[in-house]
């Protein structure tokens, strides 16, 4: 079968929308267009309705209850909902002093709530930032390590978005339900391909996105949950009270059908897809580190996500590698990909040396990868590290047995 | 991040790839001078090697480059403007007239200024081995 390209394999960036989920919202922006807050005709009681079934799939794909769904705009929203609006609400001083509590996070969260975070801390707030150990998973051990008496908040993503691995989520759950603290995680790369269930796993608040499970784009939900204990937050917004006053604001029906639908065909098929797409990720980290030396595939051996791997190819330059393999949208730490000079801030606190972050590539597969595309990249994988080394005096070094990263470098 | 054709065409098919020896032979040879500037760290590693005959001319140069596109077109480039030129002329380029050529955007212009470097660096080692002293300080 012939490979149709350029090859998608950035998918944990975004998802393709599933045509299914597309055709379950096309009504909404034409014939059933009504708000759903409208209570005296039909065109709001079809949108209300639109609402409450997606709010119904939300739920039952994480195991919640419809009313603890908030609509909100995209994960970054839903972080920034969760955890300002539950340290404001749960604070033990009023604004404007300190000691306000005390709040922990990790060192290789995703920037919506380590942003977040750093904003709290401008309020009064204390926040330990974890540091992660070479395997990138944060243990319940190493948050009761760093519980204090004023913790009021612990925010631990579920699995981490460039790495792809699992830290010990129901645990940590756990050990905030037994201490008092509210926990909220960032499920953005997890819910939809694992199973998830916030009574089993212990989570008060939930942040997932729709276009990371082949929904659309600008809507997402957070879990809040309403017993044992009864959380609450302060809103961000202000206005119409909508969302039980969590979140005002008309809500985005096409958007919600859409990610209600998402949530459905993410629960109905999540493990044959999760089985599927784990032995084609096995297959390129089996393949590319037979065929290449020096290949390292960042983070636990075992403790990640079935789609998403995070590769570093030694001594060759990954915006480099991407130029070289322009026919597989895929994503790269390295510093040159993105607006800073830095190399991923993710890959560094593993304490994966500069010059590894800078050669990494991350890869990540969805509903519509197959084994001919897999086979395509490993090869123009192979092809164009291969090349760049040809041309790289790292390599060189290497070779002829000098520790590159002795070396003491003249920067600029 | 689009490529100029010319950053595309260095990359795929790099002029005078390769070098003299191995850093130890190099290091050793009075006729070449080699230049390493930048650093892993930083995703730029740019290396130059010059051989330059009896009359100060730079007869043949090898380049490698672990870097970005952007940093392997104007290593590539500079052994292309620097091969025939006397020592004097090769340090006469400039990092902007590399700009200039490739197109290179604002976030890539410390490619070219790599580039301008490791065309110093490896003169000065050149003359450092022969006991030249370096006519003029530059600065940045």
């Amino acid at each position: 079968m012939a490979v149709k390209l350029p090859i998608y394999m950035d998918n944990a960036s975004t998802t393709r929308t599933d045509p299914r989920v597309v055709e379950a919202m096309l009504p909404y922006f034409t014939e059933k267009f009504g708000n759903s807050s409208s209570r005296n005709h039909k065109f709001g009681w079809e949108s209300e309705e639109a609402v409450d079934l997606a709010r119904e799939q939300a739920a039952a794909l994480i195991g919640a209850t419809p009313k603890e769904i908030v609509w909100t705009s995209g994960a970054t929203e839903s972080n920034n909902l969760a955890i300002k609006g539950a340290a404001r609400m749960y604070a033990k001083g009023p604004s404007g002093t300190t000691g306000r509590g005390h709040i922990i996070t990790a060192q290789h969260e995703h920037k919506a709530v380590l942003d977040p975070c750093k904003r709290l801390e401008t309020e009064g707030f204390d926040v330990t930032y974890l540091e992660p150990p070479a395997d990138g998973v944060i243990t319940r051990a190493m948050v009761a390590a760093a519980m204090r008496e004023d913790t009021i908040l612990v925010t631990i993503m579920w699995a981490n978005n460039e790495i792809g691995t699992i830290n010990e989520v129901p645990e940590i759950g756990e050990l905030c339900n037994s201490r008092g603290v509210i926990f909220h995680t960032d499920a953005t790369q997890w819910v939809g391909r694992m199973p998830t269930d916030v009574e089993r796993d212990h989570i008060d608040l939930l942040s997932w996105s729709g276009h990371k499970i082949y929904g659309p784009k600008g809507v997402a939900a957070l879990y809040v949950r309403r017993r044992n204990p009864r959380v609450r937050l302060e809103a961000s917004q202000d206005g119409g009270g909508h969302e039980r006053g969590m979140r005002s604001g008309t809500l985005n029906i096409p958007g919600i059908v859409g990610f209600g639908k998402a949530c459905e065909l993410s629960r109905l098929e999540m493990d044959s897809e999760r089985e599927r797409l784990l032995a084609l990720r096995l297959k390129f980290e089996r393949e590319l580190s037979a065929r290449l030396p020096v290949v390292q595939v960042n983070g636990h051996a075992e403790r990640r996500l079935p789609q998403l791997t995070n590769i570093s190819f030694g001594f060759v330059e990954g915006e480099s590698l991407l130029m070289g393999i322009k026919d597989i949208a895929c994503s790269s730490g390295s510093a040159c990909t993105s607006a800073s000079l830095e190399p991923s801030y993710v890959l560094k606190s593993l304490g994966v040396g500069d010059e590894l972050a800078h050669s990494s590539l991350r890869l990540s597969l969805g509903r519509w990868s197959n084994e001919e595309e897999v086979d395509y990249a490993i090869n123009a994988i192979v092809k164009a590290v291969e090349h760049l080394r040809t041309m790289s005096p790292l390599w060189d070094l290497h070779n002829e047995g000098i520790d590159v990263s002795k070396i003491v470098w003249q920067t600029h | 991040m689009a490529y100029s054709e010319k950053v595309i065409d260095h990359y795929q098919r790099p002029r005078n790839v390769g070098s003299f020896g191995t850093s130890k032979e190099v290091a050793l040879r009075k006729d070449v001078g080699v230049g390493i500037v930048g650093a892993p760290e930083c995703g730029d590693v740019m290396q130059l090697q010059i051989r330059i005959n009896e009359q100060g001319v730079i007869e043949d140069a090898k380049f490698k480059c672990f870097g970005c596109g952007s940093a392997i077109a104007s290593s590539s480039l500079a052994t292309e403007w620097i091969k025939g030129k006397s020592v004097d002329e090769a340090l006469t380029i400039r990092n902007t007239q590399i700009v200039e050529e490739l197109s290179l955007p604002p976030v890539k212009i410390h490619c070219s200024v790599l580039a301008e470097d490791s065309i110093r660096s490896a003169i000065a080692d050149y003359k450092a081995k022969n006991g030249i002293a370096a006519a003029t300080a530059t600065t940045h």
